[in-house]
Order: structure tokens, then C-alpha cells, then sequence
């Protein structure tokens, strides 16, 4: 089941800006701007916000609509109320902007149910916050992994190699890779399957993380997402 | 003085003018408490709507009804007018519409008319009386009408118009706590809400409208 966004802003250029951001951590998912005036000017309009929902709802099975301003999101209110048929498949997420997209979109990328999309962009206010885990510092060996405290508690600690670290694209990369692991793992404290938490740990290059997780399958999955991070996501020369 | 269809085309025609000629001042009110485009923003939605009417013949299908004339101003002020007022007013027709799928209003019919239109700004909007927007207009209009329902339509309509009037006026003195003016706490004081104006100006409009019957 695939989820589409619908991205409802008073500018356009933000609009595309943001599907940009979200589309490059979920390459598969439809973003479509809903956004600014009939006539290209700043505000928002129904029957733009409409054409992006529809043009969702051909795409994929059901849409999440982000807004920016209030007036974006009584016009998406205004498009739940008027749209009898889109009952059941599109919802407005009551989640920041940015923030909110960027989660949601993730979160369809792993395959989230439109619920669990919705859900997805409304935990992510607040994410940004200083609450959010830091980094953790470790002077083990790299990629070395050792038995935890129990005996189904995988840990492993990673350096990461590329320069400029847990930014966007790896962090997305990453939280897909320990989403199709099945496997719950936290990576520097941080959810792994959340590229907002994994974005908040701010790791940058040459930063020690802690990978873990426990259960079945656990040693395979922290042995692939340390393999990922040691890897520098593409961004630097092979190991030599 | 037949409150059909034709009166509610006649209204779009009445308001779109009013609007046009206030839309200066609309803008000036805006400008003082908020981001300074509700004229502009009315004065397009409401060319748009009337350009709408004008490709949408009224013998073409069902028989018009009032509600499908207010269904069609709820749609295009909600795609047009850019701002918070196009979903707010949008969202006033759009209710409006609903209790209205009827070829001719009587004194009831204008005063379930406005009652919708009152709920659905309040709904969307989230706001109640005495925040100094829209609804300070609509909600003594409802209530002037809701007294004069033994009286004929017009005359429901006149009363609405006067207490909406009387309402925006009132706006002056209150402080806004809801919508851009509330922005500003104590400074909104001492200026008119342009929401609560150009409500007046649509009622006043739906007056001069059923007068031209």
C-alpha cells in the first residue's frame, strides 16, 4: 500500500523545495506540491489543493496533506469537507511543515499504512529539540561486535566515515536499511527507523555510535546497518 | 422582491461591485490589523465568482436552485480569493448551500440561510463572538433575522444586513485574540476587523439585490 503527499502551502517554491528535501530520503513516494494561487501568486486555493490530492490518489492508495499556514490548512479543511469520496484515504496531518513531510515521507517509503504515515508526521514536532539524544561517544574498536549485558542483546560500535555525516540522505538510506531489518535497533540512542531522531543525533564525520538490538535476527541486522554506516553511504573512497 | 436564483446571481453581481468600490478601504483596515490583502483577495474572488456565473447559464440542467448559485460562490471563493477569507466565506456558502436547494427563499429560509453561514465560519474558524472577526458581523445578523422571522424575506434580509452593519462597527474598540489581528493583543484596538466589514458589504449587497427583485 502505497501513501502519497500532498504538500499545501501558501508558496510554491517552498512547496518544491520541501518535496525535493523529503523526495531525496524517499525516492519512491509521490510528493506533489498543492500549493500557492490559480495564478501562481503567493496564497492557497482549493481547486490547487484538489488537483494534488487527486493526482495522490491516482498514484497510490491513500494521501497525507502537510500545510504551512493557517489559511492552508482551512483550505485543506474546506476540501475534506466538499470531497465526500475522499473519505477514508486523505488526511490532513496536524504536524510542522517541514519536519512533518519529511517523517511522513519515510515513513511511506518503508511502507507505512496511511495511519501510520499520519502518525509518522505528527510525532515529528519537536524533534528537533535539544531533548533529542546526542551522540554517543565510545572508544571501542569500530564495527566490532560483542555481547551485550543478556544474552540477546546485540551492541556494536561504528564510526562514521563520511565527511559530512548523518545528513539527509544517509540518514533516510540508514533508517530504511534498519526498517527492512525488521529488527528494532537504536543507533546512538536514537530510534534507527526515525531519520528525524537519527538527524537530531547531529553525528558527523568521524563520530562513535552505538548500534543495538536484541532478539532474533539482531546480530545480522546490527552486522548490515554497521556494514552501512562503515560503508560512508557512498560518499567517500573504499576502505583501504 | 423574490428571494430564487436570480436573486442569488443578482447578490454575486451587487456584492462584486460593492466590493470593487470598497476595496481600498478594505485593504486600509487590513493593513492597520493584519497582512493588508483582504481587498485585493475579495475583490478577485468575487470577480472570479462572477465571471463563473457568467459561463455557468442558469437554463442549462435541474431547474437553478438558490443552494446550487451559493454552491458554485462557495467553490470559486475558496479556489480564488488566496487568503484565509476564501475558505472561511467559502466554508459560509458551502453550508449555506445546503439548506437552500430550493428555488425560493421564504422568512425562514433567509434565516437558515445565514444560521448556516454563521456555523460554518465559527466551525472553520474556530471562533466564537467578541474576538473581533467575522462572526462579530454574522452573529447579530443571525440574531436580528432570528426575531423578524414572522416578517417577509427582504425584510429578515434588511434587519440582518443593519445588525451586520452595526456588528462591524462595533469591532472598533475589541482587542482581537483570534486570526492575523491578534498578532498584535492591545494594538488591535481602535480599528475596524476588514472581515467583519466585508461582511456587512455581502449582506448589505443581498439587501440591494431582493430591492432589485
Amino acid at each position: 500500500m502505497a501513501i502519497a503527499l500532498v504538500l499545501a502551502s501558501h508558496s510554491a517554491l517552498l512547496a518544491q523545495g520541501l518535496a525535493e528535501l523529503a523526495g531525496q530520503m524517499a525516492p519512491d513516494v509521490a510528493i506533489l506540491p498543492g500549493a500557492g494561487t490559480m495564478d501562481g501568486e503567493l496564497g492557497t486555493s482549493l481547486d490547487v489543493v484538489q488537483r494534488a490530492v487527486e493526482r495522490g490518489l491516482a498514484e497510490a492508495d491513500g494521501v497525507v496533506v502537510l500545510a504551512d499556514l493557517g489559511s492552508a490548512v482551512l483550505t485543506v479543511e474546506s476540501a475534506l469537507e466538499i470531497e465526500d469520496e475522499w473519505s477514508g484515504r486523505v488526511r490532513l496531518a496536524d504536524a510542522p511543515f517541514v519536519e512533518g513531510a519529511v517523517a511522513a515521507a519515510v515513513a511511506s517509503q518503508q511502507g507505512a499504512s496511511l495511519d501510520a504515515v499520519l502518525a509518522a508526521a505528527e510525532e515529528a514536532g519537536g524533534t528537533f529539540a535539544a531533548s533529542a539524544p546526542a551522540a554517543a561517544e565510545s572508544t571501542a574498536v569500530a564495527s566490532t561486535v560483542q555481547p551485550g549485558a543478556t544474552t540477546d542483546l546485540v551492541t556494536a560500535h561504528v564510526t562514521v566515515r563520511n565527511p559530512l555525516g548523518l545528513h539527509a540522505r544517509p540518514a533516510a538510506q540508514l533508517a530504511r536499511a534498519v526498517a527492512d531489518t525488521g529488527v528494532p535497533m537504536t543507533i546512538g540512542g536514537a530510534d534507527g527507523t526515525s531519520v528525524l531522531q537519527l538527524l537530531a543525533l547531529g553525528a558527523t564525520g568521524g563520530a562513535q555510535l552505538e548500534v543495538t538490538a536484541r532478539g532474533t535476527g539482531a546480530r545480522a541486522a546490527v552486522d548490515a546497518v554497521v556494514g552501512l554506516i562503515e560503508g560512508g553511504f557512498g560518499e567517500v573512497p573504499a576502505r583501504t | 422582491m423574490t428571494l430564487d436564483a436570480a436573486w442569488a446571481r443578482r447578490w454575486v453581481a451587487e456584492a462584486q461591485t460593492a466590493v470593487a468600490a470598497a476595496k481600498d478601504d478594505l485593504t486600509e483596515l487590513d493593513r492597520q490589523i493584519g497582512d493588508g490583502d483582504h481587498g485585493v483577495n475579495m475583490d478577485r474572488g468575487l470577480r472570479a465568482v462572477t465571471a463563473k456565473l457568467e459561463q455557468t447559464p442558469p437554463d442549462v440542467g435541474d431547474p437553478e436552485t438558490v443552494g446550487s448559485v451559493l454552491k458554485l460562490v462557495a467553490t470559486t471563493l475558496m479556489s480564488t480569493v488566496g487568503g484565509a477569507a476564501g475558505p472561511l466565506y467559502g466554508t459560509a456558502f458551502l453550508r449555506a448551500s445546503k439548506v437552500t436547494a430550493r428555488p425560493e427563499l421564504d422568512a425562514p429560509g433567509v434565516v437558515a440561510l445565514l444560521e448556516a453561514a454563521l456555523e460554518g465560519i465559527a466551525a472553520r474558524g474556530h471562533a466564537t463572538g467578541g474576538e473581533k472577526t467575522m462572526v462579530d458581523a454574522w452573529q447579530p445578523a443571525v440574531d436580528a433575522a432570528e426575531a423578524l422571522s414572522g416578517a417577509d424575506a427582504t425584510a429578515v434580509l434588511r434587519a440582518a444586513a443593519e445588525a451586520a452593519d452595526a456588528g462591524a462597527t462595533a469591532t472598533i474598540p475589541l482587542v482581537a485574540t483570534k486570526g492575523r489581528a491578534s498578532y498584535l493583543g492591545e494594538r488591535s484596538a481602535g480599528h475596524e476587523d476588514p472581515g467583519a466589514r466585508s461582511t456587512a458589504l455581502l449582506l448589505r449587497a443581498a439587501v440591494t439585490a431582493a430591492e432589485a427583485g
